[in-house]
C-alpha cells in the first residue's frame, strides 16, 4: 500500500516537475511546481512527519507560491507566452541534466544506506524543545540566527517600500493619502 | 504511514465479517470519503438556505417558503438548476486553469472538514498537528481564487482575485495567531486532545479575558479569510460585478459558492473546538449518551455561523484600505499583546476550572 503511494507520488513529481520546466506559460509552470511541492508534502505525510508536510504545505505552497503567483499577475498578461530556446542551448541543457541524473543516481545506488526503525511519530512539543535547547544537538544558535535575518529582512522592506518618503520626511496626512492611493489600485 | 481513522477502523471492523482484510480496507476508505462527501454537498446546501431565510428574517422578509417544507429542497432546486447550466466560457481564456481554479477551493475545504472531531468516535483524521493542518490547508484555497480571476481574461475578475488574495493572506495571520494562544492553553496541537482539555470547562472559560479577545479576533480574521460581507471586497457587487467568479457558470460558480459556504462552516467549527468544546455538552448534561456530540457539536456550530450572517447583514462594507489598516494597525499588535497575557496567565496558573 505505501509502495504504491509512493511511486503514485514520485511519478507525479517527476511529471509535474518536468511540465513546469517545459510549460511556455508562466501562470501554468507556477501551478505545475505547486503540484510538485504538494507531491513533497505527501511524502513527509507518507514517512510520517506530519509536522513537517505541513510547513511545506504553509511555506512553500501557500506562502511562496501565492507570491510568484501574485509578482506573474502584476507583470503577465494572459496572451504572452515565453519564448522557445535555441537548440544549441536545448541540446547544451539537454547534457547538463543527463549528467546531473547520473552524479545523482551514482551516490544513490553507490551510498550504504542505514535503515533506522523508526515507530515514533515526532510530536511538536519535542520540536519546541529541541529548536530551544542550549545544550548539545540543540538548535538555539540557527534559529536565533535566521529570526535576526528575518528582522532584517522585514526591515529592509519597510525601508524600500516607504522609499522616498523617508528621505523627503513627509508630513503624517500626505503619507496616509499615499497608502491610501496605493491599496486602491490593489 | 499510521493514520489515526477513527470511524475507519469502526467500518472496517463491521466489514471484516463480510470479506477479506485489504477488501474490507479499501471498502472503509471509499465509504469514509462517500460520507464526507456527502456531509459536504449537504451541509454546503442546507447553509446556503439557511442563509437566506436569516437574510429575509433580518430584513422583515419571509425568505424561500414554496418548494417543500418551509422551502427545504428550495436549493436542492437551486443544484439542479446550475447543474443543467450550459458551462460558458471567455475567448481566449486560459482553459486549463480556468478549469482547474474551482477544485483547488473545494478540494481545501474538503480536506479542512475530514479534522473536525464531531464526535469522539466521529473523526476521520486525527493528526497529532490538527490545527497547525487546518491553517496550512486553508492557505491552499486562495490559489484557486487567483488562478480564476486571473485566467478568466476579465479586468473586473483579475482586481477581485488580487483583492481576494492581499485579504486571504493578511488574515491568515491573525486566524493563527489566535488559535496560537489557545494552544498556550492546550498544550497540544491534536484536536481530540484539545476537546479532552476542555473537560474541565470549556477553554473560553478556562482563559477568561485573554480567551474572550482571542475569540473576537479569531471571528473577525476569519469572516475576513472567508471572504464574507462586511469584507467582502473580493466580490463587491457595486464595484466589480461578482468578481473574481464573474466569468464563471453552471457548476463550476457553484463550485466557488458551496466553497464559501462550508469555509463558513469550517471556521464556525474550529471556532467550536477550539473555544466552546466541540462536541462535550454544557455541564457535562448527556455525558452518558455518545452519540448526543454530534448535536451538541452541531448546534454550536450553528449558532456560530448565524454570528456570522448576523455581521453580514448588520455592518457595511468597508474599504480595502480600512480592511488593511484593521489588520495590521489593529488585530496583529493586539493579537501579539494578548499572547504574551495568556503565557502570563498560563504560568502563573489563574485558568478557571470547574
Amino acid at each position: 500500500m505505501e509502495r504504491i503511494i509512493f511511486y503514485i507520488l514520485a511519478l507525479t513529481m517527476i511529471v509535474f516537475a518536468m511540465a513546469a520546466v517545459r510549460s511556455r506559460k508562466m501562470l501554468r509552470s507556477v501551478i505545475f511546481l505547486l503540484f510538485v511541492l504538494a507531491g513533497i508534502a505527501g511524502i513527509f505525510f507518507l514517512i510520517d512527519y506530519n509536522f513537517l508536510a505541513a510547513v511545506q504545505l504553509t511555506v512553500y505552497a501557500g506562502g511562496i507560491i501565492v507570491l510568484i503567483i501574485f509578482s506573474v499577475l502584476l507583470v503577465h498578461h494572459i496572451e504572452l507566452e515565453l519564448e522557445v530556446a535555441k537548440p544549441l542551448k536545448q541540446v547544451i541543457t539537454g547534457i547538463a541534466c543527463l549528467l546531473g541524473i547520473g552524479v545523482v543516481l551514482n551516490t544513490i545506488y553507490t551510498h550504504d544506506f542505514k535503515v533506522v526503525e523508526n515507530d515514533l511519530t515526532t510530536s511538536t512539543a519535542d520540536i519546541g524543545s529541541k529548536l530551544l535547547s542550549v545544550e548539545a544537538g540543540g538548535f538555539i544558535l540557527p534559529f536565533e540566527v535566521i529570526s535576526v535575518v528575518l528582522l532584517a529582512a522585514m526591515i529592509g522592506a519597510i525601508i524600500i517600500a516607504k522609499g522616498k518618503k523617508l528621505e523627503k520626511g513627509s508630513s503624517e496626512t500626505e503619507d496616509r493619502s499615499q497608502i491610501n492611493t496605493g491599496s486602491n489600485e490593489i | 504511514m499510521r493514520i489515526a481513522l477513527n470511524i475507519t477502523e469502526n467500518i472496517q471492523e463491521w466489514l471484516l465479517g463480510m470479506m477479506s482484510e485489504t477488501a474490507a480496507n479499501y471498502m472503509a476508505m471509499v465509504i469514509v470519503a462517500l460520507i464526507y462527501l456527502g456531509i459536504f454537498s449537504v451541509a454546503g446546501l442546507f447553509l446556503v438556505l439557511i442563509e437566506r431565510r436569516v437574510a429575509a428574517w433580518f430584513q422583515l422578509r419571509i425568505g424561500p417558503n414554496r418548494v417543500g417544507f418551509q422551502g427545504l429542497l428550495q436549493t436542492m432546486a437551486d443544484a439542479l438548476k446550475l447543474v443543467s447550466k450550459e458551462l460558458t466560457g471567455t475567448d481566449r481564456a486560459d482553459k486549463f486553469l480556468y478549469n482547474l481554479a474551482p477544485y483547488f477551493v473545494i478540494i481545501s475545504s474538503l480536506m479542512a472538514l475530514g479534522v473536525l472531531p464531531f464526535t469522539k468516535e466521529f473523526q476521520a483524521f486525527d493528526i497529532n498537528i490538527g490545527v497547525f493542518f487546518l491553517i496550512a490547508i486553508s492557505s491552499i484555497g486562495v490559489i484557486g481564487i487567483l488562478l480564476g480571476g486571473w485566467a478568466s481574461n476579465n479586468k473586473f475578475a483579475l482586481i477581485g482575485a488580487m483583492r481576494s488574495g492581499v485579504q486571504t493572506i493578511s488574515y491568515e495571520l491573525s486566524v493563527g495567531l489566535s488559535l496560537l494562544t489557545m494552544i498556550l492553553l492546550t498544550g497540544s496541537l491534536q484536536l481530540s486532545e484539545i476537546v479532552e482539555v476542555q473537560k474541565s470547562g470549556w477553554l473560553i472559560v478556562q482563559g477568561h479575558i485573554p480567551a474572550i479577545i482571542a475569540f473576537m479576533i479569531f471571528m473577525i480574521a476569519g469572516t475576513a479569510e472567508t471572504n464574507r460581507a462586511p469584507f467582502d471586497m473580493v466580490e463587491a457587487e457595486s464595484e466589480l460585478g461578482a468578481g473574481f467568479h464573474t466569468e464563471y457558470s453552471g457548476m463550476k460558480f457553484a463550485y466557488f459558492f458551496l466553497a464559501e459556504f462550508i469555509n463558513m462552516f469550517l471556521i464556525a467549527a474550529i471556532g467550536t473546538t477550539v473555544f466552546f468544546g466541540a462536541w462535550l455538552s454544557p455541564f457535562g448534561i448527556t455525558e452518558s449518551v455518545p452519540w448526543l456530540g454530534a448535536f451538541w457539536f452541531l448546534a454550536k456550530t450553528l449558532i456560530l455561523v448565524f454570528l456570522m450572517m448576523w455581521f453580514r447583514w448588520t455592518f457595511p462594507r468597508l474599504r480595502v484600505d480600512q480592511l488593511l489598516t484593521l489588520e495590521w494597525k489593529y488585530l496583529l499588535p493586539i493579537n501579539l499583546v494578548n499572547i504574551v497575557i495568556m503565557a502570563f496567565i498560563v504560568w502563573q496558573n489563574l485558568i478557571i476550572q470547574i
